[in-house]
């Protein structure tokens, strides 16, 4: 093993999946194929925005999606989920699903919601229904 | 099977979610908290982070990666359909508070639970959610054998801002649990009413 730490994580595609720095860190991102972000979309899922299985989903392409992906799929199929739980029913890292997710936003397989702007809470109505659920609990 | 489209559940086209933090010192019992009021066993996400060392108040100078798993337990409570609160316990140390940034982003508000036998501890969190204008309650878990102090000792011996509520709990039990969630989320609602009034003047 060479010691180099210059280059990271940005090597060349499948070139090392082990860094003697990073340790256990390159495993789990060998199912993103090295990627940290999600795709082009760039956006950072929050932990409770919520996945649903797309209405219009075209059919899945076996052979674009790893078993991990269909595994998310599969997750929010019945229910929608939020990407905590996602990662959580799944056992996968957080960073690792939000990547695979951006795959399924781009392939058209899910859709997810954004979450509450910051500083943005929602309005006394739904407090009030929160208040209530919770005292019937 | 996937139909066409889904209008007639009108729910899920403004499913909402909310976050609420646990936070507090090591041990203080924030897993408790979220298990005792959450639906499903609370669960457990983990983030993978490889940060400069920066973060890391290391003795040998070495200049390195560090990577560290960082585990939350959250749990869920659902209202309605189409609206679920999700509780967070926030990670214990205070190298993670870039995570807590993360957290905190549109969260509802906090619940900082504290331990009147280590009450220091949950300064770190209380100057945190203060600093950032989040609505935080003081939830004080009242252990076996801790002496019982009142809510005004506790709203005094952590210098908070006038109107945070204080409230004494067992992170173990679900009804106690449910009141400080309570009490919090009135209060949050409170802040914001205050805050669209201040903006207007």
């Amino acid at each position: 093993m060479t010691d180099d730490t210059t280059g990271g994580g940005r090597e060349r595609p499948g070139s090392r999946w082990y860094d003697n720095e990073a340790g256990p860190l390159v495993r789990p991102y060998a199912m993103t194929g090295g990627r940290t972000r999600p795709g082009p979309t760039g956006v950072r899922f929050d932990l409770i925005a919520l996945v649903a299985r797309a209405p219009d989903a075209p059919g899945t392409d076996d052979t674009v999606l790893g078993p991990e992906h269909r595994t998310l799929i599969d997750l929010c199929r019945t229910e929608t989920q939020s990407v905590a739980e996602l990662a959580a029913d799944a056992d996968l890292p957080v960073g690792v699903v939000r990547v695979l997710l951006g795959d399924l936003v781009e392939l058209g397989s899910v859709t997810v919601s954004r979450p509450v702007p910051p500083a943005q809470l929602p309005d006394e109505r739904i407090l009030r229904e929160v208040i209530d659920g919770l005292r019937a609990l | 099977m996937v139909s066409e489209h889904s209008d007639a559940t009108d729910g899920d086209t403004t499913a909402l979610a909310l976050k609420i933090l646990v936070a507090g010192g090591f041990g203080v019992g924030k897993t408790t908290l979220v298990g005792a009021v959450s639906e499903i066993r609370p669960l457990r996400t983990e983030e993978m982070l490889s940060e400069a060392g920066r973060l890391v108040d290391d003795t040998d100078g070495i200049d390195r990666k560090v990577t560290t798993t960082v585990a939350m337990d959250f749990g869920r409570i659902t209202i309605r359909s189409g609206l679920s609160l999700y509780l967070f316990g926030t990670p214990g140390q205070d190298r993670f508070w870039f995570l807590w940034d993360e957290l905190s982003q549109g969260a509802l508000g906090a619940v900082v639970l504290a331990d009147t036998r280590r009450l220091a501890d949950c300064f770190p969190a209380v100057d945190y959610f203060e600093h950032r204008r989040i609505p935080f309650v003081v939830a004080v878990n009242c252990f076996k054998g801790a002496r019982r102090y009142d809510a005004q000792d506790v709203l005094r011996a952590l210098d908070l801002d006038r109107g945070t509520p204080v409230v004494l709990c067992d992170a173990r039990d679900r009804d106690s649990g449910k009141e400080v969630l309570i009490r919090l989320v009135e209060y949050a609602g409170r802040m914001h009413t205050a805050r669209l009034l201040d903006s207007v003047r």
